[in-house]
């Protein structure tokens, strides 16, 4: 049956048989609302998260009918951190820190990959293919050893420590991603340039970073996200309070005590969540791109 | 590599009639080696400072006393080998790591199939909404869990009562707890095993399928003779690949459970955490998380034969 659904369907312009429109109309429904299903399933945490952002203390002490709608909504709990001097400092940090990171392994990611899928060398690809090994090395392997390298740098409890080690998270998937966008440009192009007289720097920055960016930026969000979402290195790394950055600054610091302010915690988790998400609306396609580099190649 | 061919073409010109432009080609391709060693030299930096290194120095710090002056030899892999504690690590890592990894690559596959059955502009919408835990840092969404499942005001709980049945000690008895971990990994990480999958299906040719068709084959046949064959390739490496990151996880279980009930929920990561930061046992910690390496180095074993194959299609 469906196979027959199949054959005819093929061809779209011809061979509209009422009975296999059917069946596909019911093969779609059925598809949306196991869809449908999943997404609520899916969307129940980051549900809940806003839902409790918008109580008050009292009203989640109170524990006085459903928990899953806000009774009274308020927007108190975005106002005390937006004033709280300390949640500042946190969202300040990772900005920066971000910031630099991205920065810094994009320009290193972007100068190998050019090397690597160009100018090919004796051990280029070697270095590319370490290069991805390397990527498969876990952070949580590295944390001991590197708090000793950290140590002995004086750098514990001092926030440019991320700046330093945020990149070995970041750069060799971009490094690989870029790769992959550099080779798919035809070597007619360069060569074009190169008869021309064009040095290498100029090639790069005047064909291969113009004619790459899709790529460039698939990388940079994923670059972004990792140094964002991190929470290793700053929980093993940093102690105090000024110092340290969002993810481990709302999991520690607003944790203390006997006292768990849920509305507030959840109302930080939302604004910490907040710079990837927006970053994620507006740039989907290009988010997508970066996470299935590679892949499709295999 | 890229420009061999121009370069072979332009030695093969050089007849010894011209001999000193043979000489400064030369010296234009050493300089242009240079140059793309330069260009690589952060890269190097980096990977060799900041990840080759370190992963030598955990093997010798692994083999120091907890003072770290005396050299112990392999005496703290042989101590936590025989520590119950420990063991429980291996087998609650193992069981996290397989059991997450199976559930999410089946409810990938599941929802990748779902949405592929939608086309055009409400896949985009759909695909977005299901990759929204994915984009969440992991620990702000792990720390929305925990509230959830929080022992006096669990949401679950009030559900669960409101629908007639009792309250589940989420977080507090070992299996539940264990279970808990799980979901919340399948919860963040189903979403990126839909996509690559959604890449692959997108990636094979619809004549397989008018072939098959024509041929007689059932659905089930489609999925099992074309859909798995020639997926087979993303299939894998996204399961290697995330049975490394999975066994490597430390953001769930470090904020949901902390390891508990009774050190149950440990894994490597957060066990190695506790032992050697919180605890101050730096070699001790090093063998905890070293005692990763193994697996993970047979699954990268895998992972890389795939990914030189992909270096190979490039270069040609």
């Amino acid at each position: 049956m469906t196979s027959v659904t199949a054959g005819a369907g093929a061809p779209p312009p011809r061979g509209r048989v009422g009975s296999l429109e059917r069946q596909r109309r019911w093969a779609l429904r059925g598809s949306f609302a196991a869809l449908g299903v999943f997404v609520v399933i899916f969307l129940v945490p980051p549900f809940y998260m806003i839902m409790t952002s918008l109580k008050s203390s009292a009203e989640i002490s109170a524990q006085k009918g459903s928990p899953w709608i806000a009774q009274s909504p308020t927007l108190d709990n975005f106002v005390f951190l937006a004033t709280n001097p300390q949640f500042q400092r946190y969202f300040l940090n990772s900005a920066w820190v971000t910031g630099l990171e991205v920065i810094l392994s994009m320009t290193i990611a972007i100068l190998a990959a050019f090397s690597l899928s160009r100018m090919g060398f004796k051990g280029s690809q070697v270095i590319s293919t370490g290069v991805f090994l390397t990527y498969l090395v876990p952070p949580s392997l590295l944390f001991i050893p590197l708090f000793q390298v950290v140590g002995s740098l004086g750098l514990i409890n001092n926030t440019w420590v991320l700046v330093l080690l945020f990149p070995t998270l970041a750069v060799p998937f971009c490094t690989w991603i870029m790769i992959g966008y550099f080779s798919s440009i035809p070597k007619e192009l360069d060569e074009a340039a190169l008869i021309d007289g064009a040095s290498y720097p100029q090639i790069l920055w005047k064909i291969f970073i113009p004619v790459a960016m899709p790529g460039i930026i698939a990388a940079t969000i994923f670059a972004f996200t990792v140094g964002w979402g991190a929470f290793l290195y700053p929980l093993a790394y940093l102690y105090s309070a000024d110092q340290a950055v969002l993810t481990v600054g709302i999991v520690r610091e607003l944790i203390r005590g006997d006292v768990f302010a849920w509305g507030t915690i959840m109302a930080a988790c939302v604004m910490g969540a907040a710079p990837p998400i927006i970053i994620y609306t507006f740039l989907m396609d290009y988010y997508v791109a970066g996470l299935t580099a590679g892949a499709t190649k295999g | 590599m890229a420009n061999g061919s121009t370069m072979a073409v332009d030695s093969g010109t050089a007849t010894p009639s011209t001999r000193p432009r043979a000489g400064s080609l030369k010296k234009l391709a050493r300089r242009r080696s240079t140059t793309a060693l330069l260009l690589c030299a952060p890269l190097i930096l980096l990977i060799v400072g900041l990840k080759v290194y370190p992963t030598f120095y955990a093997v010798f710090l692994s083999m120091l006393d907890r003072k770290m002056e005396n050299f112990v030899g392999l005496a703290n892999f042989a101590f936590l080998l025989t520590r119950p504690s420990f063991q429980l690590v291996v087998f609650q890592s193992c069981l996290f790591a397989i059991t997450a990894v199976v559930m999410k690559a089946l409810l990938g596959f599941i929802l990748a199939h779902l949405m592929h059955n939608i086309r055009g502009k409400n896949q985009r919408i759909w695909r977005g909404l299901l990759l929204v835990p994915w984009v969440i840092p992991l620990s702000l969404s792990t720390l929305t869990w925990w509230w959830l499942f929080d022992p006096s005001y669990s949401a679950f709980n009030w559900t669960l009562n409101w629908l007639g049945f009792d309250s589940i000690p989420f977080l507090g008895t070992t299996w539940s707890a264990r279970i808990a971990v799980i979901v919340v990994n399948v919860w963040f990480g189903a979403p990126f095993f839909m996509i690559m999958y959604l890449a692959a299906l997108k990636s094979v040719p619809e004549q397989l399928y008018e072939a098959a068709a024509i041929d007689g084959a059932t659905a089930w046949q489609k999925l099992i003779f074309v859909t798995l064959p020639m997926m087979r390739n993303i299939i894998l490496i996204t399961v290697l690949y995330s049975l490394i990151v999975t066994f490597a996880d430390f953001d769930i279980v470090r904020i949901l459970t902390n390891g508990g009930p009774q050190d149950s929920t440990h894994l490597f990561a957060t066990y190695a955490f506790n032992v050697g930061i919180e605890s101050g046992n730096i070699p001790r910690g090093a063998s905890v998380s070293l005692f990763m390496f193994p697996i993970l180095a047979t699954l990268a074993f895998f992972v890389l034969r795939d990914v030189l194959k992909r270096n190979k299609e490039i270069s040609t």
